[in-house]
């Protein structure tokens, strides 16, 4: 009982501390308040810059929730919101980067990366096992072929 | 010697790599390029402060000139306003974009501080700010003949920052043809 009453206390102060923070907007639709919670989460604030406007609470952040939300009654896709916000505070407002033209480098240095130390580990083992190889006999090339040449003569007369 | 030079090649890396970190180090990451560079000003329609007549973005269109975001509750924006008065006397022409705030407040800051304004358009709601990008006041844009915004400064705008970046970029559109 008591540990039911506590828990419930803490939920309270929870919830009061979140609705500090996010306004309250009516949404028509569930699918429509999914889709405002999902773009305030990817929407960069670019005053306080490593929130999302769902997080912060600068002026600007509350701007753009009001038009987030004004854009999402208006019937905007997706595609048009991020166009539109886009368009005012640039490509750094995506906090997931479209691809192409000035984040083709962002999206594609990775994998170029990657192949790269690909091609240098596989570079790597190839002359490892070479030098393997060569340290097994511990003869240089000319020695080697002398020694062919003695074991095929004693096979010879043999 | 090559395979002796090849030694040399990691430390050639993080020499590459120090300078590149280094460099990050002294950027300031809320220095963000503004979208709207070489693009027009955006459409407004909003009220003057001083005859509440409607301004429009033709109506300004056709020299060079700033527009200055400023509001009463921003601090910075007293810090700056001195400047702009002095800027205002040596002739160039300032626009002044009240962003959210009372225009009311604003008259007696004008009427107090004094005005580098050639007018002022009332941005109550942040609408204009908004369309032009703005990420909180003060920010100066500058602007040229055609309307096309080529500049934009975020934070204060005194001494250094007009002498160092804004006058050499005023002066060179200046002398553009419209």
């Amino acid at each position: 009982m008591r540990a039911a009453l506590i828990a419930g206390l803490i939920a309270l102060l929870l919830s009061v501390s979140a609705a500090a923070v996010i306004e309250t907007y009516q949404f028509d639709t569930p699918e429509q308040e999914a889709r405002y919670h999902q773009l305030a989460a990817e929407l960069r604030c670019p005053k306080c810059q490593n929130q999302n406007i769902a997080d912060s609470n600068a002026p600007i952040a509350q701007d753009l929730r009001e038009q987030l939300h004004r854009q999402l009654q208006r019937g905007a896709s997706d595609d048009e919101i991020k166009d539109f916000m886009v368009a005012r505070y640039g490509e750094f407002v995506l906090y997931r980067p479209r691809f192409g033209g000035d984040t083709l480098l962002l999206w594609l240095a990775p994998a170029v990366l990657l192949l790269l130390a690909l091609i240098v580990l596989w570079r790597v083992v190839i002359s490892q096992r070479n030098a393997d190889n060569r340290a097994d006999s511990g003869l240089s090339e000319e020695e080697q072929a002398r020694l062919d040449a003695l074991v095929a003569e004693e096979e010879r007369s043999a | 010697m090559p395979a002796r030079l090849k030694l040399f090649l990691p430390l050639v890396v993080f020499f590459g790599l120090a300078l590149l970190l280094f460099r990050g180090l002294q950027l300031d990451p809320r220095e963000l390029p503004s979208a709207l560079i070489d693009q027009p000003f955006p459409a407004f329609s909003l009220p003057s402060l001083a005859s509440g007549e409607t301004l429009n973005v033709e109506a300004l269109r056709g020299e060079v000139a700033l527009y200055n975001i400023w509001a009463t509750w921003c601090y910075t924006c007293r810090v700056e306003h001195p400047y702009l008065l002095k800027l205002a006397q040596q002739g160039v022409p300032i626009y002044g974009v009240n962003y959210k705030d009372e225009p009311e407040a604003a008259r007696r800051w004008l009427a107090e501080l004094g005005d580098p304004y050639r007018d002022n358009i009332v941005d109550q709601k942040g609408t204009l700010g908004l369309d032009l990008g703005v990420t909180g006041a003060p920010e100066t844009y500058l602007v040229d003949k055609r309307g096309v915004i080529r500049y934009r400064h975020v934070g204060e705008v005194n001494e250094r920052v007009w002498k160092g970046t804004l006058e050499p970029l005023y002066d060179e559109l200046l002398r553009e043809d419209s």
